[in-house]
């Protein structure tokens, strides 16, 4: 049963993959990397119950924190242009009116 | 299999049965993360939109850490995960920034050169691989030493199930304190260098 959830992960993950190659707009590609992630989360999962040691589930749980801290920097970088120090700005549109 | 799922799984008391089983579904899906593996990397190589290289190759350390899970190898993972996913997918965006959108195709007689150079440095790891000790060897130098004495120790020192985080975080605690502190300050001083100070501090203001 988890060999069939893992191989229907690794199918998801080969879509996501199509997609991030394909895809024509950077929020394809953005939301692709973001749901592999996801899977890769739940492959590790499944991967641990697999091999009987359900320990993994907590590995797991720090990639999704990963993962997320990763999208987050990539879409401020597209929102902003750079990393730092933007967060405290309330409107974006003021830094073009300086 | 890595070494340590090798002793694992000879130590629990599982039915030989339902490891056999497992041992091959894992194999499975080891083969198939591979394969995603060769796919991304060949269409990384393929792709000229320089972000769309970018989101690959995060996708290519998401899944190199997801093999490395399943190889049991679960601080290399988690190092992957972390620097691959996380940090270099940023490095590699603040980089285009930079630089162009989309990548030149290369002339063709200065591609041979780098492919040369890479074959004979595949050929070099290949052929040292043939003077390493065979797959659970107990004579090898990994097993011979110290290596028994934490896999038979393990268990009552630490009570943690990986023998390699207990290596890390315990055994040789203090020299991961060291390594941390070093890649603590190192990430201290990129910060620095990449400008926190840019903006409100700094003398101009506007970057």
């Amino acid at each position: 049963m988890y060999l069939t959830a893992g191989i229907a992960i690794i199918v998801a993950m080969a879509l996501m993959l199509a997609r991030a190659i394909v895809g024509p707009t950077v929020y394809d590609r953005v939301l692709a990397v973001n749901s592999f992630g996801t899977k890769t989360v739940l492959l590790l999962g499944v991967l641990g119950f697999l091999t009987g040691r359900p320990a993994f589930l907590d590995i797991a749980l720090l990639y999704a924190l990963i993962n997320f801290i990763a999208t987050i920097a990539i879409l401020k970088f597209f929102r902003y242009g750079r990393l730092t120090g933007v967060m405290s700005d309330e409107n974006p549109a003021r830094e073009e009116l300086r | 299999m890595s070494m340590i799922l090798f002793f694992a799984a000879a130590a629990s008391d599982a039915e030989p049965m339902m490891e056999v089983t497992g041992q091959a579904a894992s194999v499975a899906i080891e083969i198939l993360i591979l394969t995603l593996l060769v796919a991304t990397a060949v269409s990384m190589i393929r792709m000229r939109q320089l972000f769309g290289v970018a989101m690959l190759s995060g996708i290519y350390s998401l899944l190199s850490a997801a093999f490395f899970v399943a190889l049991d190898a679960v601080d290399v993972a988690f190092t992957e995960a972390a620097v691959g996913a996380g940090v270099s997918t940023v490095l590699v965006l603040s980089g285009i920034a930079l630089t162009a959108k989309r990548e030149m195709p290369v002339d063709r007689r200065r591609q041979l050169l780098p492919l040369l150079i890479v074959f004979v440095t595949g050929g070099a790891l290949v052929y040292s691989t043939i003077d390493m000790p065979a797959f659970g060897d107990p004579q090898a130098p990994a097993n011979a030493y110290v290596g028994a004495e934490y896999i038979a120790q393990t268990p009552q020192d630490v009570e943690v199930p990986n023998i390699v985080t207990a290596v890390l975080a315990s055994y040789r605690g203090f020299d991961t304190l060291g390594e941390t502190v070093v890649v603590f300050t190192a990430g201290l001083a990129c910060l620095l260098l990449l400008g926190t100070t840019l903006r409100g501090g700094g003398k101009g203001g506007r970057d």
